[in-house]
């Protein structure tokens, strides 16, 4: 019988499985970071358990860290506590730890595919839910909770019942300006952000074989918001040259043996998908979110929608939500949103490719005087990168702020957060009520998108500073 | 983990969809390296205002919605963040149910590992269900029996069975798979012998 990818990872990874379809499956490489960790370790030595593969897990601080000069360390006491506690734990128990003065620090899903940590065909799990990032290099990959994070280190396994396949093809060429961002923003929007719930996405197509390594991070990262666990992309010759000699890639036979097991990653022919999308990448346009939900997108040419244009009551209640908290008026232009600051960043958009696309668009400009907007590399790497490349002098001399890694105001756990009311131009991957800081107002778009809104001061058209 | 075979409680009902995990319980609690004490910070950014003080027309700040063990709630409840703090806070506040039309997937396996039962029924019921939160009345919920009985009335719910013998005994499911070693190991031996480069050896 054909098998899709996910079937094929999944059939290689059981362990056992009941008659009831709950299965143990193996995991491969297990990502730890500080926030959701220490209840698991504390849970370990409690029940006198000890970590069954430490050399499988590779731990990081990024959620707390701040982004400002380290030199004096974490001044807020409950975050330094928690990487402290990260530290000593791993320690304790063996764990190979990224600390907070290591170049190598970085966003945990940065850090992974950087590192050569993160292998096709591997099952690979974090307690973030961002963990589908991974994905792209044709992984299954899906955050946990800490329950799980507790039994993934005590067994090297987990218990899990089996996804639906769905996927998503993607078709054709992207117009200029639109980015992988777009793209996942788009798919969301079409399928809600339950669409995926209970499946694995799959995506294909020749748009998404075009797409560089990077892009399909973005995409993979924002599975989650979709509703679905896991994102995946049938990993290809981008992928291997992307792995070759990274430190935790295999090495010599290895390398050659993993290559052949990798080339054979993907779904056969008449696979059968429970479930399947279309688009077409020529009528996909700059996207931004408008609303409190990752699914309420218009493109930037669009318009706010208006709640009594809605019939179902339920939907009607949760718009007037939505515009009450992001402080719009319905049918407003999109480009009529004048925001206060810009964030570039996250695991979704801090990568080096991310902070080139942005550059490009501010070279030789200056950001509007009322914006304040910063710019967080998801790695000491992607930032050293960049550096060489002279794209932070390219951010500063615009006016951004170049900040040191970590996850920053994706999430607002560190000192970047908005105030009540800021609006906020962000190439992160949620726009939820507070998510930002409490009040504060979210629009998800593309790093290209971001620099257009710094400079214009309100949300703008990437196109329009196209070089 | 504490057991969950029966409840009864007067439901409390938020009528809002996508409730995110960050709405449960913001980033700012996160902070803790414990699992208990999170309650008072449950839908911190609804129940509380600027100064901190409780904001009286919220659910879960009114008499005798305060006491409620069963939260009623819009479609795709938990969505967002993978943060095992949600089902900590709720369970910490009391709540050890929730009904909802549906749930995300982390949600609701995070859950389970808390002894907490989130049961999915279709919107004609929920809809139902949440007029016993509008009168202040009991509902009943049966796990072994799969069934919400309220008033004269009964609905069937569906719950995986390997995860509802782990509410009702109360298992700790690391000991579970302990307990599979031997398979575990033997996996781990071909894995070795067909996969060499997982092991970085």
């Amino acid at each position: 019988m054909p098998n899709t990818l996910y079937d094929k990872i999944w059939n290689d990874h059981l362990v056992d499985q009941q008659a009831d379809g709950t299965a143990l499956l193996f995991v491969d490489r297990h990502l730890v970071h500080e926030v959701t960790s220490p209840q698991a370790f504390e849970g370990l030595r409690n029940s006198n358990r000890k970590v069954r593969h430490p050399k499988l897990t590779l731990a990081v601080a990024d959620h707390n860290v701040p982004t400002t000069d380290r030199s004096k360390g974490i001044s807020d006491k409950e975050s330094k506590i928690q990487v402290d506690t990260l530290e000593a734990n791993c320690k304790e128990f063996g764990i190979k730890l990224f600390g907070m003065g290591d170049k190598r620090q970085g966003i945990v899903h940065i850090i992974g595919p950087e590192q050569g940590f993160t292998q096709p065909g591997t099952v690979i799990v974090c307690g973030d839910s961002h963990t589908a990032t991974h994905g792209a290099f044709g992984s299954l990959a899906f955050g946990i909770g800490t329950s799980e994070v507790e039994h993934v280190l005590a067994t090297q396994t987990l218990v899990q019942k089996k996804a639906k396949n769905f996927r998503i093809n993607v078709e054709g060429k992207l117009p200029l300006g639109v980015t992988s961002k777009d793209v996942i923003l788009q798919i969301i929007g079409k399928i809600g952000t339950a669409g995926g719930t209970g499946c694995v996405i799959e995506y294909a197509g020749d748009l998404i074989r075009s797409l560089s390594v990077e892009q399909r991070m973005t995409i993979c990262n924002m599975t989650i918001e979709g509703g679905a666990r896991a994102g995946l992309i049938a990993p290809d010759e981008k992928i291997f040259k992307y792995l070759e000699g990274k430190p935790m890639s295999p090495k010599g036979k290895n390398w050659e043996n993993a290559l052949g097991y990798w080339r054979n990653l993907k779904s056969d022919d008449g696979a059968k998908f429970d479930k399947e999308v279309n688009l077409k990448a020529e009528e996909i346009l700059p996207m931004i979110t408008w609303g409190t939900s990752p699914q309420d997108v218009i493109t930037i040419d669009g318009k706010i929608p208006n709640p009594q244009n809605e019939k179902n009551e339920d939907k009607k209640n949760s718009l007037e939500r939505a515009l009450n908290y992001m402080g719009l008026k319905p049918n407003m232009a999109a480009k009529d949103i004048k925001i206060d600051k810009v964030f570039i960043g996250s695991c979704t958009n801090g990568r080096i490719e991310d902070l080139r696309e942005a550059a490009k668009i501010l070279k030789d400009k200056k950001i509007a005087s009322h914006v304040h907007a910063m710019v967080v590399p998801g790695s000491g790497l992607v930032k050293e990168q960049a550096e060489q490349e002279g794209l932070d002098k390219i951010f500063v001399n615009s006016g951004f702020e170049w900040r040191e890694p970590g996850c920053s105001m994706c999430l607002a756990m560190n000192a970047d957060k908005l105030k009540p009311e800021e609006r906020c131009a962000s190439t992160s991957n949620r726009n939820f009520e507070g998510r930002q800081g409490r009040g504060g107002r979210t629009h998800l778009v593309s790093p290209g998108m971001a620099a257009a809104a710094a400079i214009s001061g309100s949300l703008d058209d990437v196109r329009k500073y196209q070089n | 983990m504490q057991k969950f075979s029966t409840l009864k409680s007067i439901p409390a009902y938020l009528p809002i969809v996508n409730i995110d995990t960050d709405m449960i319980i913001p980033k700012q609690f996160l902070k803790t390296i414990k699992r208990t004490g999170l309650g008072k910070n449950l839908f911190f950014e609804m129940r509380y205002d600027d100064k901190g003080k409780e904001i009286n027309e919220f659910v879960l700040n009114k008499t005798p919605f305060n006491k409620s063990k069963i939260l009623i709630a819009g479609k795709n409840f938990g969505c967002g963040s993978s943060r095992e703090h949600a089902p900590w806070a709720l369970l910490d506040f009391g709540i050890t149910c929730v009904i909802s039309s549906s749930f995300a997937d982390i949600f609701h396996n995070n859950c389970f590992k808390n002894g907490i039962l989130p049961i999915i029924l279709n919107d004609d019921k929920i809809k139902e269900l949440s007029e016993y939160a509008n009168r202040k009345e009991e509902i009943f919920v049966d796990l072994n029996e799969e069934k919400v009985i309220y008033g004269n009335n009964e609905v069937r719910f569906k719950v995986d069975p390997f995860k509802k013998q782990c509410l009702l005994e109360g298992l700790d499911d690391i000991a579970l798979s302990l307990n599979k070693s031997k398979k575990i190991e033997s996996f781990e031996k071909d894995l070795k012998s067909q996969k060499p480069w997982i092991f970085n050896d």
